[in-house]
């Protein structure tokens, strides 16, 4: 019950913090130098004709009355219509949601799966020559800009040793779309050249993006290692002659994790942030790369919907965390 | 100044935060002397189409790049425009988010939660998000990239004061003082304030190193300084086009701005191990 309770309360504050959000963003981009309308109506476009276009798009009331529009309009589920696609903006985020959710799921699963057991290596190893070259890498990890890290490894990958393509998110046409997941779609398919064509476009990408996550993983388990190899009923184990290897990966691990765990959120906040900068580097089709065209071309709607599904997206994730550390750990929950 | 003298020394103990003391004062040194370091101070705006992309040589020592402008010269000016943003944008969001962070710790009514949950609203998205955004409406300059930075920083701080005020305030000398009537604002600056500046330094060191990464970014996205400024960010974004050929173009501001970051976060875990004991190493980040 007191979870149910916590998760309702939760909810309660998500909604007003991300109307806050889009108010934010939204005076944000309305209180601009730069003419969007104008911009849309092209450079020969009267003066009349920019005013009507402006009239017709709603865009000369009120921003007060522009604001609640957009509450109401959201309520319905309804994002509006990019200025410069023509498209209705949630049609535009559907079909890139894939691409991005495919890229940000590999490069999670790349953080987590190598960085977790780097972490106890590096723990279990504490201060021998592992732990320090681990330490560098995940210093190294948290200090490199992203970008420049990708182009780096482009450089090196794709353009000298072409092993891997450069950008985009697979040569030639697509698979026959059931889920968007290019993955799985040639999976489905059978079409086994085509996988390997997709994972080759998808390694970059998802290792660049993964890489300070993977840091960060790393330090989280390194740290939650050691403190819980310090607690008693380790010590009791070992004396009780139990094999170390089964202490620390059975029990230790499980109890280090609580804290890692509830650091997804943390992770997915890196991810979300590097998605923009990723995507427009290799070219990805996906809703960073769609977020960075648009505050390029003012595009209102756009930007909002971006905006509205990061709060949304970040919001959810931070939810399930900590109802999910609610579960785990149930002594910190308190409300 | 004997607790400061103390600090230093502890943190010249670590190794780690030594070299990243060490970083930052270089950076510091040659943010000040670059005119004097530079090989060619005179060719950073100006256009040499001869000298258009050479590799690294004895006269460039990191090559030149599409304007023919000596990429050494430029980085050593473009560690000036990285200290003003991070500085500026750090300063103003400690500005912004402490008194805010006090104020919301200590009086726990409707003001501060209220103002908590307008934190709330700049913590809904990851930082980039919202300073692309706003960098884009206000246009690319070094002062817009400040005030995004800094507009979308400070609940950091905030969040981080809130905590440590909330749990402070239950100790007993603030009971005590507060029994013995002293006034709150007194008390705020006395005796809170000094007993939070541990985190709040820990938090500074590596915000520095963080909103220099995102600095870049947007400097990378084309939103930091127009050009012809040597910004680290901007100049790998230019060096896209003559990859693989002008490897050089890339590399040196790109080694700059790795340096630069991981001098703030050796440093910052540094000061958390001498200042902040009770924080594990791995706490928290950005």
């Amino acid at each position: 019950m007191r979870i149910l309770a916590l998760i309702l309360q939760r909810i309660a504050w998500l909604v007003p913090t991300l109307a806050g959000l889009v108010a934010v963003v939204f005076f944000i981009s309305r209180v601009i130098p730069a003419d969007p309308v104008a911009k849309l109506a092209g450079e020969t476009a009267s003066r009349a004709q920019i005013e009507l276009l402006r009239e017709k798009l709603g865009l000369d009331r009120p921003l007060l009355v522009q604001l609640v529009d957009y509450y109401r309009q959201l309520l319905s589920g309804d994002l509006g219509t990019s200025l410069f696609t023509t498209r209705p903006v949630w049609d535009d985020l559907y079909a890139r949601l894939p691409a991005t959710i495919e890229l940000t799921i590999v490069a999670m699963m790349i953080a987590v799966v190598i960085g977790i057991p780097l972490g106890v290596v590096s723990a279990l190893y504490r201060n021998t020559i592992i732990d320090h070259v681990l330490r560098i890498i995940t210093v190294a990890g948290l200090a490199v800009a992203s970008f420049w890290l990708a182009l780096v490894l482009q450089l090196y990958f794709a353009m000298d040793l072409g092993w891997l393509p450069l950008q985009a998110r697979i040569t030639g046409f697509p698979p026959p779309s059931i889920t968007g997941f290019y993955i799985v779609d040639t999976l489905v398919e059978g079409n086994f050249t085509r996988f390997r064509n997709v994972v080759a476009h998808l390694t970059l990408p998802a290792f660049t993006l993964a890489f300070p996550a993977l840091a960060t993983v790393v330090r989280f388990t390194r740290a939650g290692v050691l403190e819980t190899l310090q607690k008693n009923f380790v010590v009791y184990q070992r004396a009780m002659g139990i094999p170390s290897g089964l202490i620390v990966w059975k029990y230790v691990l499980r109890n280090s994790l609580i804290s890692t765990v509830t650091q997804i959120g943390l992770l997915f906040g890196i991810l979300l942030a590097g998605t923009v900068v990723i995507e427009t580097v290799f070219q990805w089709p996906g809703i960073g790369a769609y977020a960075f065209e648009a505050i390029l071309q003012s595009d209102y709607a756009a930007v909002m919907g971006f905006t509205v599904y990061a709060g949304v997206v970040f919001g959810i994730v931070n939810l399930v965390v900590d109802i999910g550390h609610a579960i785990l750990d149930p002594r910190g929950t308190g409300a | 100044m004997n607790a400061a003298r103390d600090i230093l020394r502890q943190l010249l103990r670590d190794p780690a935060a030594a070299v990243g003391l060490l970083i930052i004062l270089l950076l510091v040194f040659i943010a000040i002397f670059a005119p004097l370091l530079a090989t060619h101070p005179e060719a950073i705006w100006d256009m040499n189409p001869r000298q258009r992309l050479l590799p690294p040589s004895d006269t460039y020592v990191f090559g030149t790049d599409r304007m023919g402008a000596d990429i050494y010269s430029r980085i050593l000016f473009g560690a000036r425009i990285t200290m003003v943003i991070a500085s500026v944008a750090v300063g103003v969001a400690l500005l912004i988010g402490v008194p805010i962070g006090l104020i919301s710790g200590w009086t726990q009514n409707w003001l501060g939660e209220a103002l908590m949950r307008v934190s709330d609203i700049f913590l809904a998205v990851p930082q980039i998000v919202l300073a692309i955004a706003i960098s884009q409406t206000l246009g690319p300059s070094i002062e817009n990239v400040i005030l995004a930075l800094s507009v979308t920083y400070w609940p950091w701080f905030t969040r981080l004061v809130h905590a440590e005020v909330r749990s402070l305030k239950n100790e007993t000398f603030i009971e005590a003082a507060i029994a013995l009537g002293v006034p709150t604002w007194r008390i705020i600056l006395l005796h809170v304030l000094p007993n939070v500046a541990s985190p709040i330094i820990v938090r500074t060191s590596i915000g520095m190193g963080f909103t220099i990464l995102t600095a870049s970014a947007l400097g990378f996205l084309g939103l930091g300084a127009p050009p012809p400024a040597p910004e680290w960010g901007r100049m790998i974004a230019e060096s896209r086009e003559f990859l693989p050929e002008a490897w050089w173009y890339a590399l040196a501001p790109g080694l700059a701005i790795f340096l630069v970051v991981m001098g703030f976060n050796l440093l910052g875990d540094g000061l958390r191990d001498v200042l902040d004991p009770r924080i594990r190493r791995a706490g928290a980040r950005r």
